[in-house]
């Protein structure tokens, strides 16, 4: 009875924790690049920067389901198969990446000048900055954006079970839709509920946490 | 205190004999011109800063002396005309060079530029951090900062915690943190309550003593002038007005622009600047 919940969420967790993890590594590695080579930034790269805004904006203008699809190839080169769940994780990491991208973007963006001429003054090298100044300065702007970027992936993952890589979406669609099952479907979506408000309230105190500006 | 000469960073000293000589600081022709802007921001600006002097920049906002102030640390390269310091242009140095350089030049600022995310202590010993000094010598290095200002007790204290008036205090233990030669201090009372800005310019006198440092401020202020500097220059427009030792200036202002930013002041610094003239000036005023 509880074994499909179990099962599913467990399906659900592991795609989302492994695109994450992707996510956040590959998605702030993309932010600091927009950041640091757009013009006035530390290392002004105008074309290279124009390219990267272009394919950014080209993976976040495709629907997901479109994604899954398209990135089969991909999926099947990097993972070996295109089905189960660890195929899912290839193109939700693909669909997030540039997502998390623009929203670690405007927080780097946001930090006061001031401090990075002070970083500059004192000796800084670029590299320094980057690592004492940016990512420290809007850690808090960038755990906001994680937060969205978790809930965000749990959604996508919903559409996952299209390649078989289960998951609650895959099990609400399934028992709750195909089979008429509507009891199901609400206790997923209570499952969900919880998972998505317990990812809220975690981001939000980790936050608070690591905000000194007041 | 008796360790401040065994410097932290790689400096390369001339014997101090030979630098007693030579001016500190020379702008010669110095012009910037910013891309899109229809005048020059500064021109034909040449005058030198002496060694241990602390030397006043003034003018009203606009005039150019924030950007005057970066060009003797390359935060800003000039258009045209050089900058050195120790005889070396500033724009002809490398990366390394450069860091050499600015490990050398201290500067503080109007609005403190404390990162939020780092304490009181991890403020004043980034410069150190990255510089690559090891950690062992870096905390009683920081110690003995917070201690010279004053702020032994908030050492993990975060800046947010702070008043105004201490976070300039750890601008200044960070400006200080690797034992510069010169101090550029960028409207660093100009958010602080007159009290506190005098507390805070005792103390840059007191640090200016103390290491034998040149200190070239730009404020908007002319108290500020007044209590801390030997020398004035008068900025307008991106051109020298005047310049020359405060007392004269004060008390005599050639430019209409000096005058200009004198007339508040004018009547209340009357009895203060006749008893003050009488003071025995220990600086060389030569240009």
């Amino acid at each position: 009875m509880f074994d499909k919940y179990l099962r599913a969420l467990g399906e659900t967790l592991l795609m989302v924790t492994s695109a994450c993890a992707i996510v956040f590594a590959v998605g702030m590695l993309l932010a600091v690049v927009l950041v640091v080579t757009a013009p006035g930034g530390l290392a002004p790269r105008p074309r290279l920067n124009r390219a990267l805004s272009v394919v950014v904006n080209l993976f976040r203008a495709v629907p997901f389901i479109i994604l899954l699809v398209a990135l089969l190839p991909v999926t099947r080169w990097i993972v070996g198969t295109t089905m189960g769940t660890w195929a899912a994780v290839v193109p939700l990491a693909v669909h997030l990446i540039p997502f998390f991208a623009r929203v670690t973007q405007v927080g780097l963006r946001e930090i006061d000048p001031g401090l990075i001429e002070a970083a500059r003054a004192m000796g800084c090298r670029r590299w320094h900055i980057v690592r004492h100044v940016l990512l420290p300065e809007a850690l808090p702007a960038i755990l906001g954006g994680a937060t969205v970027t978790v809930i965000a992936m749990v959604g996508a993952s919903a559409m996952a079970g299209a390649v078989g890589a289960g998951g609650l979406g895959d099990l609400a669609v399934r028992y709750g839709y195909e089979r008429y099952e509507t009891s199901v479907m609400f206790n997923v979506i209570v499952i969900l509920v919880v998972l998505v408000t317990l990812v809220q309230f975690t981001g939000e105190r980790l936050a608070r946490r690591v905000d000194h500006r007041r | 205190m008796t360790t401040r000469h065994t410097s932290t960073a790689p400096v390369t000293r001339l014997p101090t004999a030979a630098l007693r000589e030579v001016a500190h600081i020379t702008f010669d022709g110095l012009g910037k011109i910013y891309p899109g802007a229809s005048s020059a921001a500064l021109q034909d600006i040449s005058f030198a800063v002496q060694r241990g002097e602390s030397f006043g920049i003034i003018g009203r906002s606009g005039a150019g002396k924030s950007t005057l102030l970066r060009t003797i640390n390359a935060l800003e390269l000039p258009s045209s005309g050089h900058v050195k310091v120790d005889g070396i242009d500033v724009a002809t140095l490398d990366e390394d060079a450069l860091v050499g350089l600015r490990c050398r030049i201290g500067m503080i600022f109007q609005h403190f530029n404390l990162l939020s995310a780092k304490t009181v202590f991890e403020n004043v010993a980034l410069p150190l951090r990255v510089a690559g000094v090891p950690k062992a010598q870096i905390a009683p290095r920081v110690n003995e900062l917070l201690s010279l200002v004053g702020l032994s007790g908030k050492a993990d204290a975060y800046p947010a915690m702070l008043s105004g008036g201490q976070k300039q205090r750890v601008g200044i233990a960070r400006a200080l943190v690797h034992r510069p030669e010169v101090l550029l201090c960028d409207e660093a009372t100009s958010a602080l309550d007159p009290e506190t800005t005098d507390a805070i310019l005792t103390l840059l006198g007191d640090v200016q003593r103390e290491f034998g440092l040149t200190v070239v401020l730009i404020t908007h202020d002319m108290g500020v002038i007044h209590q801390a500097c030997d020398r004035v220059l008068v900025l307008d427009q991106g051109r020298i007005a005047e310049l020359g030792p405060v007392e004269e200036v004060f008390a005599n202002p050639l430019a209409e622009a000096t005058r200009a930013l004198l007339r508040p002041l004018q009547h209340a610094w009357q009895g203060r600047l006749a008893a003050s003239a009488t003071r025995p000036q220990a600086q060389v005023h030569a240009l």
